[in-house]
């Protein structure tokens, strides 16, 4: 594969000769290890698994005037946040639809680090000096931070044997910085895409391969696997957590992706405001549902839904879930279907039935 | 990666084994070992008539359906209906998983594909890029 980015820790890579690579927006990433992205998915669901998610981007936003700005440019509410708190957030256009999902890591509120999505990250950094109020400074210091994710109901309790500082005292959401990892200093946060328990490590480039083969190392005799992008694919999909391009995009709003709890209609202002706002009171001709195919077939993205031989929406992701041994889709169709409704969904030419289910798909009842 | 003996290979890594006349279609290792977990066959309809490179059938993987076309020209005879509920019989034993069955209208075909030491070669440079 030409030309593709590689993160810091690709070196480590060549120890895992089942690992198999993909072009993910640029990046040279590993899709899955040698179990298999079914092996991987459901290591991560019934002990825990780890991830290079180095391609993530982060950006420093510092300066007197941070909170409120910030508070401005997205839709959480941010001068709501305690010091190292973090919160999951949507960046909009003034026309209400996506530039990006994010978390936003709280110091104090004159300092904070914002984790944007790996396509985007770009688009982000420019969106954001654009809409630039106050003083602030802005840094993107994507390319300089590595961070792997450990994440699983186990997740806790293996890491503390061998890390030095107490993983509990990490409230859901919350983070440490710094604590060590073999003598190197990270971030750790209590967060993660996958639906478990877990934590997302941040720390500098060059350290990572050590951070990484020492964690893995120390816990491949607990049963934690190497993990690809494919099962965090589709354990975010089991657990209906969006994914940029699919679930949220630029045409598509947070309160049509069924994100309504993250957007604080109340806060004084921020940029989309006056659509969302509009689109809660009048509501949304479509919106985010779960499908269960009742034929046989697997949904994909952007595969075409219908109702009575209308067409009324498309897939935005659509996999086999492993945790159902079924196949299942989210949905971004007409608002006015409830669950159990029947609809089809068109494969490969086929019209195939499928019913309206609740979501998520999977939730673990032990996480917080 | 195994590529057997006595098969005959298709460029887009569907292998063909000849049994009394009628010819038995799978995907190779390699093809197996590329897409990963196999979720999902979708199976020809038997009796229906098929010309060499025709989209005969879909597998599909935990990340994307990738079609498999036909090697041979013919009528499907015969479909593997083991694979509607055990899919993944395809990432264990890829040679005997085979997906359908044809009767050959052209068998002059057969000459056309890969060998298994052709096909060894092809899968080779395939990799490499």
């Amino acid at each position: 594969m030409e030309n593709l980015k590689r993160t810091p820790l690709y070196q480590c890579y060549s120890k895992y000769p089942g690992a198999k690579f993909i072009d993910f927006g640029g990046w040279e990433l590993p899709v899955n290890f040698e179990a298999g992205i079914i092996g991987e998915h459901m290591a991560v669901r019934k002990v825990a698994g780890m991830f290079d998610v180095s391609h993530m981007g982060e950006i420093i936003v510092e300066g007197p005037d941070a909170e409120s700005y910030l508070d401005y440019l997205v839709t959480n509410d941010v001068k709501g946040m305690e010091d190292y708190q973090v919160i999951y957030t949507l960046m909009c256009y003034p026309e209400g639809t996506v530039v990006d999902d994010l978390l936003i890591y709280k110091y104090n509120n004159k300092k904070y680090m914002l984790v944007v999505n790996a396509s985007n990250v770009e688009k982000d950094y420019n969106w954001i000096l654009k809409n630039k109020k106050g003083q602030v400074s802005i840094e993107n210091i994507s390319d300089r931070i590595a961070q792997i994710a450990f994440q699983g109901p186990k997740a806790e309790e293996i890491l503390q044997k061998y890390v030095n500082f107490d993983l509990s005292s990490i409230k859901f959401f919350h983070f440490k910085d710094p604590v060590q990892i073999n003598g190197i200093d990270c971030i750790v946060s209590r967060t993660g895409y996958t639906g478990e328990d877990g934590f997302e490590i941040y720390l500098t480039a060059e350290q990572s391969p050590r951070v990484w083969d020492y964690i893995y190392e120390k816990t491949k005799n607990d049963g934690v696997l190497p993990c690809g992008l494919g099962c965090r694919d589709t354990l975010r999909f089991e657990a209906k957590l969006p994914l940029y391009g699919h679930e949220i995009s630029d045409k598509i709003t947070p309160i049509e992706a069924g994100l309504k709890y993250f957007v604080k209609l109340d806060k004084q202002n921020f940029i989309g405001k006056d659509v969302l706002v509009n689109q809660v009171q009048q509501g949304v001709k479509r919106s985010l549902k779960g499908l269960e195919m009742i034929d046989k077939g697997i949904p994909r993205s952007e595969y075409k839904v219908y109702k009575d031989d209308k067409e009324i929406g498309f897939i935005t992701t659509g996999s086999y879930s492993p945790m159902l041994d079924k196949n299942v889709a989210l949905a971004m169709i007409d608002s006015n279907l409830k669950v159990g409704d029947e609809v089809y969904v068109e494969i490969h030419g086929k019209m195939k039935k499928a019913i309206i289910v609740k979501t998520p798909f999977y939730k673990n009842t032990k996480k917080e | 990666m195994e590529i057997l003996k006595g098969l005959k290979y298709s460029k887009t890594h569907e292998w063909v084994k000849v049994d009394e006349g009628v010819a038995y279609v799978g995907i190779s290792d390699f093809a197996q070992e590329s897409l990963g977990d196999i979720v999902y066959v979708e199976l020809p309809t038997v009796d229906s008539e098929v010309s060499k490179g025709d989209e005969v059938a879909n597998i599909e993987s935990v990340k994307a359906a990738s079609p498999i076309f036909s090697p041979l020209s013919g009528t499907i005879v015969k479909v593997n209906e083991e694979l509607e509920e055990e899919a993944e019989l395809i990432n264990h034993t890829p040679y005997d998983a085979y997906i359908f069955a044809i009767e050959m209208s052209n068998p002059s075909e057969l000459d056309e594909m890969m060998d298994a030491d052709a096909y060894e070669e092809y899968c080779e440079t395939e990799a490499s890029h």
